[in-house]
């Protein structure tokens, strides 16, 4: 509950506001899926290995591939990540860095849970 | 006031200027302006070639421009600067962009060096420098058929490769009576000549062009003696020209024979402007090499920063590959050096020569040529500039311990720690052991991030490893092969925990003998060892499958799928021929006879592919798994039934072998074919297993493979039947699934093994260590247990819902985009 006011909080200063984009158990557990709020394509991921949901663009910057909610999730020294399928280049769940060294990076979006509702946070 | 930086040329050296000023944490005191003449940001010139063998522009380039913006570098590409106002300390692009400058860095490198021989303007006529001249020599070869290259040297022999790659006729021709004469000697320019020729390329010694004749575009080649050669296309690289044009205009002092004069600190005649890299004259001498500009660079940063470092005369030392043979040459090559005596080695069969040159008491290494063979070069040159005593017998040196005697003990232990082993980004023997003991490196990948060792040209590479892994051994660490960050096991220990364990998932696998959430290398790898010990199906670890094994298809080029039904020996009935041909036209999808002998439907949305292969398997299709490490095909050739020469059957005997390992995960993919006799056409010497009839019954061949690096495979058993034969195959493939490393075809598994096939027969065929009923229990069991994965999505609505591009719309992602091209649909180019 707390942690909950919490990221309300957060929203409320930055101005964000939360979409509703699909129920938890549309995305299996440690997988992704790709939703289409109007005309951006997000990869959310339902990290269950320790609980998390995190949001980012689905484009890989690599070739500019809509793809990146097919990728695969782990870690790096306890880094969430998520690995394009096709080249296997990998991206920082919290900050949408890309962790095996190229300059590019993703955006990543705030997510909250709410029963089982997920939604996303997005500046408007 | 920040200080303003302009550096004139983005090339190797004016970029690697930028990252070392950057390195030194002061950009906030400067303002970088960059001008490059090319239009993309610099990139590896010296893998320049690399650009013919599939490498992109961007694999090439140094630092994206996102680099450049994040450091707040103003890049301004396809703009050279055209004018230098000293007086006034203004540059003016070629545009008319005007930027005042406190110091300027002249980086401009050379250019290609093009003999004043008529007819040089004609059309086919190339030099090799930039990714602009490759796209142009690779358009124009279409048309060609012989080509040649004027210039024997280094870059000529790199340019010759490149037409040989192309698929032309190709020519060499040298002005000087050797190849390489400025760095090899008479014997090892024939040795390498003699390597050359045998790729097919032809090697004219003593030559110099008269005229390039033709039209409007080149016929052929006339020489001073009045030879004349007739070919259609020319690669001039005979050398190169500073780029001082811009230079000379300013009033800069230049050399004679061009390049900008500079002194200890790299500053030219004019104090406030520095030269760097192959256009700047160093008493005397341009530096055609990369790490020479590299160290420019850093002593250029350094003046300006305000420390003390100067430029001294620097090694000119190489090792390279021309045309897949080694050649390398380091400090007096020729023995030139008084009273200094030679050691020759040479090897006329196999295409080896070596030459050392060492002072008469025998104790000290003055230079020397590696042909053909250079392991030990890196090994020479630490000897050669460290000074290190030679041992007892100097040419083990050279020609490394051989069988049975003792290894002279003259390791990388006896190099000092000041030792530059990377000489592309200065990085010392000290550096890496430190990197090591002090901050816990303790692989590749680790120490290029450290301090970037190994990351210019390479050729340190091997030394690298070989100091880290000293290193950790002498700290007690243990090096073993693990999988990752995630588990301390190498895969041969995780497939038989995961066996003795019972384990069956990878949360499971990963509470029990890992740590973390898993990545990208240790989920596919667990996954194979899953689907190897249970034979499950494939979908129940979605989420540890590769996107291939999770959709259950190839990915493609803009984010549809491809569908390949299996066609067990490449047999297929015309009623099942028109089944795919209508599919394939319902959906929409291009198809293509694959070189595995089936048929690729291409371009399906990930939605459709449950509908597709609703289609396929109603018709009695099944899945190839063209998607999985696994079971791909069994080619085979008409065999008996059919051809003139036919043994036996091998179509009947591909199709029973396909259906028994179809659905096989392994650590790689596995091919097989049979042929029905030794005429080999269904190439079954290049398959991981592969068959061929006799008068007699069937030769068994493992571990061979086509791919990046072909590998022959080796006769295992002759003359057996078929039921010896699948015996064997059975123990060989289960052998090979529980102890190869992931990723690992069976040629690089045997290639790795102690005692090599003839211990691959014991184990196999004499059973030595008394595994083999359990390895055929085994397999019988993954025979038993198979079942198609395409057969169970279909019928089976949960994993149906899998395949959809967005979870909360039913729409096709709508990126995704086509275009036609001979009467098919093709998906359009990356950006
Ligand atoms: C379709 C096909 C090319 C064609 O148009 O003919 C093909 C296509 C692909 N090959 Fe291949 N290979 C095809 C025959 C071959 C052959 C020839 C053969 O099998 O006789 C070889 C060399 C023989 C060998 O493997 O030993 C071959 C060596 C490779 C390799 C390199 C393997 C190696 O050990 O070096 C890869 C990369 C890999 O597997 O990691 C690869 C990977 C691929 C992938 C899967 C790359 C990818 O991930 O997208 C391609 C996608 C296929 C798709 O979308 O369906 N393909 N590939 C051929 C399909 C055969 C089939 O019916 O299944
Ligand atoms: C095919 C090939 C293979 C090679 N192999 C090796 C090897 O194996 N090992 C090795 O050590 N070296 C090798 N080299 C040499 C190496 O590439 C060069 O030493 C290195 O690139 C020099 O860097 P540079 O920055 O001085 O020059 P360059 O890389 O040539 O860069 C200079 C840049 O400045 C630009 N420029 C010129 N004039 C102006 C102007 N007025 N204003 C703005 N921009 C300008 C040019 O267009 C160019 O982009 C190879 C070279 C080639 C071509
Ligand atoms: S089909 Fe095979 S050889 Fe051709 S591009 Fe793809 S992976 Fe390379
Ligand atoms: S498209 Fe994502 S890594 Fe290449």
């Amino acid at each position: 509950m707390e942690e909950k006011k919490l990221t309300d909080e957060i929203g409320q200063l930055q101005k964000i506001s939360w979409i509703k984009v699909c129920t938890t158990d549309s995305i299996p557990e440690n997988e992704g899926g790709c939703v289409k709020i109007k005309d951006k394509q997000i990869a959310i991921f339902n990290f269950t290995k320790t609980g998390e949901w995190f949001a980012t663009d689905n484009q890989c910057p690599h070739k500019m591939q809509m793809i990146l909610s097919r990728g695969m999730l782990g870690d790096q020294a306890g880094e969430p990540k998520v690995a394009c399928p096709y080249h296997k280049k990998t991206f920082s769940l919290h900050t949408g860095e890309c962790l095996s060294g190229e300059e590019y990076s993703i955006q990543t979006y705030p997510v909250k849970v709410e029963k089982n509702e997920v939604f996303i946070g997005m500046t408007v | 006031m920040k200080q303003k930086i302009v550096v004139a040329g983005n090339g190797m050296v004016g970029y690697k200027f930028c990252e070392k000023l950057i390195a030194k944490n002061e950009l906030a005191k400067y303002e970088l302006v960059v001008f490059g003449e090319e239009p993309r940001p610099a990139y590896d010139r010296v893998h320049l070639s690399a650009y013919f063998e599939g490498k992109t522009a961007e694999d090439l380039t140094m630092a994206p421009l996102e680099w450049y913006t994040k450091n707040n570098i103003q890049l301004i590409l396809s703009d050279p600067v055209s004018q230098i106002d000293p007086v006034r300390k203004t540059v003016t692009s070629m545009k008319g962009v005007v930027v005042s400058y406190d110091k300027l860095i002249m980086a401009t490198g050379s250019a290609a060096f093009v003999p004043p021989i008529p007819g040089s303007e004609k059309d086919g006529v190339f030099v090799y420098r930039t990714i602009e001249d490759l796209d142009l020599i690779l358009e124009y070869s279409k048309k060609a058929k012989k080509g040649a290259v004027i210039g024997g040297g280094l870059l000529g022999l790199e340019a010759a490769k490149a037409v040989a790659d192309l698929g032309l006729e190709t020519h060499v021709i040298e002005f000087a009576p050797r190849l390489m004469p400025r760095q090899l000697d008479e014997a090892g320019a024939v040795v390498l000549k003699d390597k050359i020729e045998e790729l097919g390329i032809t090697v004219h010694l003593s030559k110099s062009t008269a005229s390039i004749d033709g039209e409007h575009a080149i016929r052929s080649l006339t020489f001073t003696d009045g030879i004349e050669l007739d070919i259609d296309m020319l690669v001039i690289s005979a050398g190169i020209k500073p780029r001082d044009e811009v230079a000379v205009k300013a009033g800069l002092e230049v050399g004679k024979r061009g390049g900008i004069v500079v002194n200890d600190y790299m500053q030219t005649s004019h104090p406030d402007i520095y030269a760097i890299g192959e256009c700047a004259l160093y008493k005397e001498m341009i530096y055609g090499l990369v790490a020479p500009g590299y160290e420019m660079a850093e002593v250029a940063v350094a003046h300006i920063v305000g420390t003390e470092r100067i430029f001294a005369p620097y090694d000119m030392s190489t090792k390279l590959k021309l045309l897949g043979v080694d050649v390398a040459s380091y400090g007096d090559c020729y023995g030139t050096t008084p009273q200094s005596k030679t050691i020759v080695f040479e090897d006329k069969v196999k295409g080896i020569y070596k030459r050392m040159n060492i002072s008469e008491d025998g104790k000290t290494l003055y230079g020397g040529i590696l042909v053909g063979e250079a392991e030990n070069y890196n090994m020479l040159l630490q000897t050669f500039k460290n000074g290190i005593v030679l041992p007892p017998n100097p040419e083990d040196l050279m020609l490394g311990s051989r069988g049975g005697s003792e290894s002279s003990g003259h390791g990388l232990s006896m190099l000092p720690d000041d030792a530059l082993i990377c000489s592309c980004e200065g990085v010392s023997k000290g550096d890496i052991c430190g990197a090591v003991r002090d901050k816990d490196i303790n692989d590749l990948a680790g120490m290029k991030a450290c301090n970037k060792a190994g990351t210019g040209c390479g050729g340190c590479v091997p030394m690298v490893k070989d100091l880290i892994n000293d290193t950790m051994k002498s700290m007690g660490k243990v090096i073993k092969t693990v999988l990752c960050e995630h588990f301390s096991y190498s895969r041969q220990e995780l497939y038989d925990l995961v066996r003795i364990q019972e384990i069956k998932t990878f949360d499971q696998a990963l509470d029990q003998l890992g740590k973390g959430c898993g990545c990208e290398v240790c989920k596919p790898a667990i996954a194979s060892i899953l689907a190897s010990t249970w034979n499950e199906m494939i979908l129940k670890h979605a989420p540890l499958q590769d996107t291939n094994d999770k959709f259950l298809a190839n990915i493609q080029k803009g984010g549809t799928y491809s569908v390949v039904p299996r066609i067990p020996g490449g047999e297929i009935t015309p009623d099942k021929l028109i089944v795919i041909g209508s599919v394939a036209k319902k959906y929409n999808l291009y198809t293509k006879i694959t070189g595995g002998q089936r048929i690729d439907m291409f371009g399906a949305h990930v939605h459709e592919l449950p509908d597709i292969w609703e289609e396929l398997i109603d018709a009695g299709f099944e899945s190839g798994h063209a998607y999985g490490k696994a079971l791909r095909t069994v080619k085979s050739c008409v065999g008996s039934t059919w051809c003139r020469f036919g043994l036996h059957d091998s179509v009947g005997f591909a199709i029973r072998i396909e259906e028994r390992y179809r659905g096989l995960r392994a650590p790689h993919k596995l091919k097989s074919a049979v042929s029905g006799c030794v005429r080999e056409c269904a190439e079954a010497q290049s398959k991981d297993f592969g068959i061929i009839a006799t008068e007699k019954g069937w030769n068994l061949f493992v571990c061979g493979n086509g791919g990046s690096k072909p590998q022959h495979a080796l006769l295992f058993a002759s003359d057996i039947d078929e039921k010896t034969c699948i015996q064997y195959i059975d123990r060989f493939l289960m052998f090979y699934m529980k102890t190869a490393e992931p990723l690992s075809r069976t040629a690089t598994w045997l290639n790795k093994m102690e005692g090599g096939i003839n211990y691959l027969k014991e184990v196999i065929i004499q059973d030595s260590l008394g595994i083999c009923d359990q390895l055929e229990k085994e397999m019988q069991f993954m025979v038993d247990t198979y079942a198609c994965e395409w057969a169970e999505v279909v019928r089976n609505p949960e994993l149906r819902k899998r395949f959809k591009h967005f979870i909360n719309s039913d729409e096709a992602d709508p990126t995704v985009a086509f275009k036609t091209e001979r009467e098919q649909k093709f998906p359009v180019d990356w950006k």
